[in-house]
């Protein structure tokens, strides 16, 4: 007879919803603009002497086509930066994904994958060493807005500008902003290509996870 | 057989030298034009080689609107930062698009300033009329699309100033320049009216050097190094946008910083 369903399974969300997984896409491509125009723009001053990128890699043929890419590119970067940043603190996801990290964890981590114990069997959990680098990498992104800011309108903007020690000093910082992304970058597509589970996780959301433990105490 | 078109007398390399810019101009629009062509054949084999069409009027699109953002975000009383003399770079660091040696020095004796537009007083003004003006002296950082930067001390007649006395209608949109050296520039009038604007014709005390703009060069805080013209020739006060050197090769218009 008609009796009542079983209570529902814990398991309701996926491990990235359509939002992340949205976000996610539009920061990538926005992403290899910024880089591959930043390129084609520092070429022009370089900061490191000797080091010029390969027109193969750069985004416009010079530096006004690549400058015209980098100020069509920030736009998507920083909206969609900014509403990630948003949806991250107010469902809770950064607290849940990304804390606490231990230091002993964080260690361990290390020692493991030296010794080519790398653990991704679960992908709804990251280990310190994937929570501390994508900390780190969000930071980054960030800062490169921040100086970004200082080097596109110093003068409206002048207050960012002592942050760096100054006009060149804002250009090295966003210059080893890039370094930074730009291998965070490396070390994820692979091991995301060793671990092909998870692109696919990033395409059609993943394992379901529990909810939330904490979602409906979020405070922000 | 001597073909029909050749000149009895043949060419004077002079000539040549005379209208180096325009040539280059020309080669340059050549080089767009075959650029426009390459991204027209990609269109008909249908990959995607170079930028196509969408593409481009994507970019333009954005660029546009990036010009009408940093108007919005341009505040007319805000002040550059300004240094101590002892900051000073001497001489400036040259910039043009050609190189120093090319550079052709205009007598300031025969110079005049010749004014064109939406201006009650179109005489033309010479260099001593300037010289018997109020100066405003200013030691602001320059700072190039390219990304390299430094400090100068520029002074002249403030450009607000000027186009008060000579009558000029200061709702109008634009303030262009005529250059010496085929460098045409395009202001927006807030700009134009900044009180950091100047009308340089001195650098560090001293008057400018042929190289860096003698007579007269345009120094505002609050743009781009090329925005700033030197050798300036004539000022036109206009409501009809005219893209300047630069702009006509791809860098965004309003440049402000």
């Amino acid at each position: 007879m008609a009796s009542t369903p079983p209570p529902k399974p814990a398991a309701t969300r996926k491990l990235h919803p359509v939002p992340i997984r949205v976000m996610h896409w539009i920061n990538a491509v926005a992403m290899l603009v910024m880089i591959t125009s930043g390129w084609g723009i520092y070429d022009d001053y370089v900061i490191i002497s000797g080091l010029h990128f390969s027109h193969t890699f750069r985004l416009g043929s010079w530096a006004a086509e690549s400058l015209m890419w980098h100020f069509a590119g920030m736009w998507f970067l920083v909206l969609n930066g900014l509403a990630y940043l948003i949806y991250g603190v107010f469902t809770g996801r950064f607290r849940e994904r990304l804390l606490p990290i231990r230091i002993g964890e964080l260690v361990q981590t290390v020692k493991d994958t030296l010794h080519f114990h790398i653990a991704h069997e679960d992908l709804t959990h990251y280990n310190a060493v994937q929570k501390l680098l994508y900390i780190v990498v969000i930071v980054a992104g960030i800062s490169q807005v921040v100086t970004g800011l200082a080097i596109w309108k110093p003068v409206q903007l002048s207050f960012l500008v002592p942050l760096f020690g100054g006009f060149q000093g804002a250009r090295i910082v966003h210059f080893w902003g890039m370094v930074v992304i730009v291998g965070f970058l490396v070390v994820h597509v692979a091991l995301a290509v060793l671990v092909p589970r998870t692109i696919w996780a990033m395409l059609a959301g993943g394992p379901r996870v529990g909810d939330r433990p904490r979602a409906n105490k979020v405070t922000p | 057989m001597k073909s029909l078109f050749r000149p009895a007398q043949p060419t004077s390399p002079a000539v040549l030298d005379d209208h180096r810019p325009i040539i280059r101009s020309l080669q340059r629009r050549g080089l767009i034009r075959g650029g426009l062509s390459l991204g027209a054949l990609t269109m008909l084999t249908g990959c995607d080689v170079s930028r196509p069409a969408a593409v481009e009027a994507a970019l333009r699109g954005i660029s546009t609107f990036n010009d009408w953002f940093q108007q919005q975000l341009f505040n007319p009383n805000k002040l550059a930062p300004t240094y101590p003399a002892s900051m000073v770079l001497k001489p400036p660091r040259f910039n043009a698009y050609y190189d120093i040696m090319d550079v052709k020095p205009v007598d300031g004796d025969t110079w005049k300033l010749e004014l064109a537009g939406l201006i009650d007083d179109k005489t033309p003004w010479k260099l001593p009329q300037f010289a018997a003006l109020p100066q405003q002296d200013e030691v602001i950082r320059h700072i190039c699309i390219e990304g390299w930067d430094y400090i100068g001390q520029w002074s002249g007649v403030p450009l607000r100033d000027f186009l008060r006395r000579i009558g000029a209608d200061t709702r109008a949109k634009y303030v262009n320049f005529q250059s010496a050296d085929d460098y045409p520039s395009s202001l927006d009038m807030a700009t134009a009216l900044h009180p950091q604007t100047i009308l340089a014709t001195s650098y560090a005390g001293e008057p400018l050097a042929a190289p860096f703009g003698f007579p007269m060069r345009l120094r505002t805080s609050t743009k781009l190094g090329f925005k700033n013209p030197k050798w300036i020739t004539a000022i036109e006060v206009t409501n009809t946008y005219t893209p300047g050197y630069w702009e006509k090769a791809g860098f965004g218009w309003f440049s402000g910083i």
